[in-house]
């Protein structure tokens, strides 16, 4: 079976493209940020849907490492989502070129002489991180990490499309390898890339955090993309189990999320340290009912319409759900960023939802793409035969 | 106990009992029982096992832990003796809830577990001293037992089944009498 990008599809998103392109385009002329605004956005919804590449990388590294053999028949799908990430890529260095250059105010941290003693920018604590928070420190650090996963995904993909039994077998010690570094990465990214605005505040779950939101993102993607081409009649092979044990996986990290999302509230909640708080005082203060908002219907909604054995086979209510907590999930980075960065003046409205519907549809175009040049069937891979009876 | 006659046939393979009681089922004989070590999965809609309500009990009793444990932090923590939690207003239940998720989810977790457990018990008849009714204790490592009584069906004749079964790949068969009084048993 070979998925076909036809032109009705690129018709739709080129539209959404365009409305995206609009959309940014009042977000750059909005006089009250002076262009704030829309880097800001531009950061948002550039790491959201890198993540969502990111994402997919990881959890086809997991299945890999972890030698699964469920999820075979859907290896493709997890393939042209990860696939996204040179592209995300491309994106993350512009948001943060922006910085660089002084085109936008993102990072405070990169303000000219912040770091410098009696310069009247000079902000003692923010100096106190300078051994860490530097510009060529942070650009090294970008560019590895970009570098390692754009060199992953690739191998990763040319590895697969081989079909032969020692690639597999390299590509799980390959995984293992690549886990480690992403262990270490997806943390020190979040820190870099949106800790970092929030300059004076720091907290050790926050990698964490991040990486649960991007990771259920993920997931939420590959489900839908998943029940969508089922629906077409593409993935013939890929049985209700499949999409059971993808359902099950929204339905975990949802909580997996929420429980994370709750900690670091609580901690910062509890002990109520001055340098800790700040980061809530923001978002309570602006942002108060979108921020219980997303929490409550991250963590509520997965949890009592995706609970039962029939939901998780229920094709439509997994598709609206998926869609309800996958807007949620964005709006979840929407507000780790915009508060730091446009400070009360941050809103969701339609130049924000313009840009978000944009660089999804960007997103959806390139993993389509993907998923357009290799058969979606794996022809030959030691446990196709037990993905197609996978059955419970 | 009503007077009823059992018959048990024994397979070494849950693959080869699921494709038998499939076959049972379609030609019109209802087994009663499966005793396995482990779920056979597939086998309740063959053998018409209706679905589980253990999961509502679950909720309910998830439902009585959060509220208990709720309404335990309200009455110590706020009403009888106010607490002073990390300086925040006292006296007031919901600005303190968050110091009291950690318990309530702990609550929640030990009564649905415990319940759960007792609920279980109760529902199979486990309770302390109560005989084993699998047909052989075998059935817990690597037997699987088909349980099919004659008093259910009544288009079958006991020869009949035991043909039937005799035919089929089970690799062993017997027949059980349960009655009133022991006198009239076999055994």
């Amino acid at each position: 079976m070979q998925f076909i990008f036809n032109n009705k599809i690129k018709a739709v998103l080129a539209v959404l493209m365009l409305l995206g392109v609009v959309s940014s385009v009042f977000a750059f002329l909005d006089h009250a940020s002076h262009g704030q605004r829309f880097w800001s956005n531009f950061l948002i919804d550039g790491f959201f849907v890198f993540s969502l590449g990111l994402g997919a990388l990881f959890f086809l590294a997991l299945q890999y490492a972890t030698e699964a053999a469920w999820s075979v028949l859907l290896k493709r799908v997890f393939e042209a989502t990860a696939l996204f990430i040179p592209v995300g890529a491309v994106l993350i260095i512009i948001a943060l070129l922006s910085g660089t250059l002084h085109l936008s105010h993102t990072y405070h941290w990169m303000l000219e002489g912040i770091m410098q003693k009696g310069h009247e920018n000079y902000d003692a604590i923010i100096a106190g991180k300078a051994g860490y928070l530097n510009q060529p420190f942070f650009w090294l650090r970008t560019l590895v990490y970009l570098g390692t996963f754009i060199a992953f995904v690739y191998i990763f993909r040319k590895r697969s499309l081989l079909e032969e039994v020692a690639s597999y077998k390299g590509s799980v010690k390959l995984s293992a390898i690549f886990l480690v570094l992403f262990g270490v990465f997806s943390s020190t990214l979040s820190w870099d890339w949106i800790m970092s605005i929030d300059t004076h505040w720091f907290s050790t779950l926050f990698g964490w955090y991040v990486f649960a939101g991007f990771w259920c993102s993920a997931l939420i993607f590959m489900l839908v993309l998943t029940v969508a081409l089922k629906m077409q009649g593409l993935l013939p092979n890929v049985n209700d189990s499949h999409i059971h044990d993808l359902s099950k996986w929204v339905f975990a990290l949802s909580f997996l999320w929420s429980y994370v999302w709750f900690a670091q509230f609580m901690l910062i909640w509890y002990s109520d340290i001055p340098e800790e708080v700040t980061y809530y005082q923001e978002r309570f203060g602006h942002y108060k009912v979108l921020m219980l908002g997303v929490f409550a219907v991250n963590f509520i909604l997965p949890m009592i319409l995706l609970m039962s054995r029939d939901a998780k086979r229920n094709y439509t209510r997994i598709i609206w759900v998926s869609s309800i907590i996958f807007v949620g999930h964005w709006l979840d980075v929407f507000l780790m960023i915009t508060p730091g960065t446009l400070h009360e003046k941050g809103q969701v409205s339609f130049v924000e939802i313009g840009m978000f519907l944009g660089f999804v549809a960007l997103f959806v175009w390139v993993v389509l793409q993907n998923l357009s040049k290799a058969p979606l069937e794996i022809q030959n891979h030691p446990f196709k035969e037990e993905s197609e009876h996978h059955h419970f | 106990m009503k007077k009823e006659t059992i018959i048990y046939a024994f397979y070494n393979d849950d693959d080869v009992l699921l494709k038998d009681a499939q076959a049972f089922v379609s030609q019109g004989l209802w087994v009663s029982d499966v005793f396995s070590p482990f779920p056979i999965h597939g086998l309740d809609p063959i053998i018409g096992v209706k679905e589980s309500k253990l999961g509502y009990a679950a909720f309910a009793y998830g439902l009585i832990g959060l509220t208990l444990a709720l309404l335990g932090m309200w009455y110590f923590m706020i009403h009888d003796w106010p607490m002073n939690i990390g300086g925040k207003p006292n006296f007031e239940f919901v600005y303190n809830l968050p110091a009291f998720v950690p318990v309530a989810f702990e609550f929640t977790v030990l009564c649905t577990a415990h319940g759960l457990a007792f609920t279980y018990f109760c529902a199979n008849g486990t309770f302390p001293g109560v005989k084993a009714d699998n047909p052989d204790p075998r059935t817990t490592d690597d037997l699987f037992a088909m349980e099919i009584k004659l008093e259910d069906n009544p288009n079958f004749s006991l020869d009949q089944i035991k043909s039937m079964l005799s035919k089929s790949n089970a690799s062993e068969i017997r027949e059980k009498q349960n009655c009133e009084t022991d006198t009239c048993c076999n055994k």
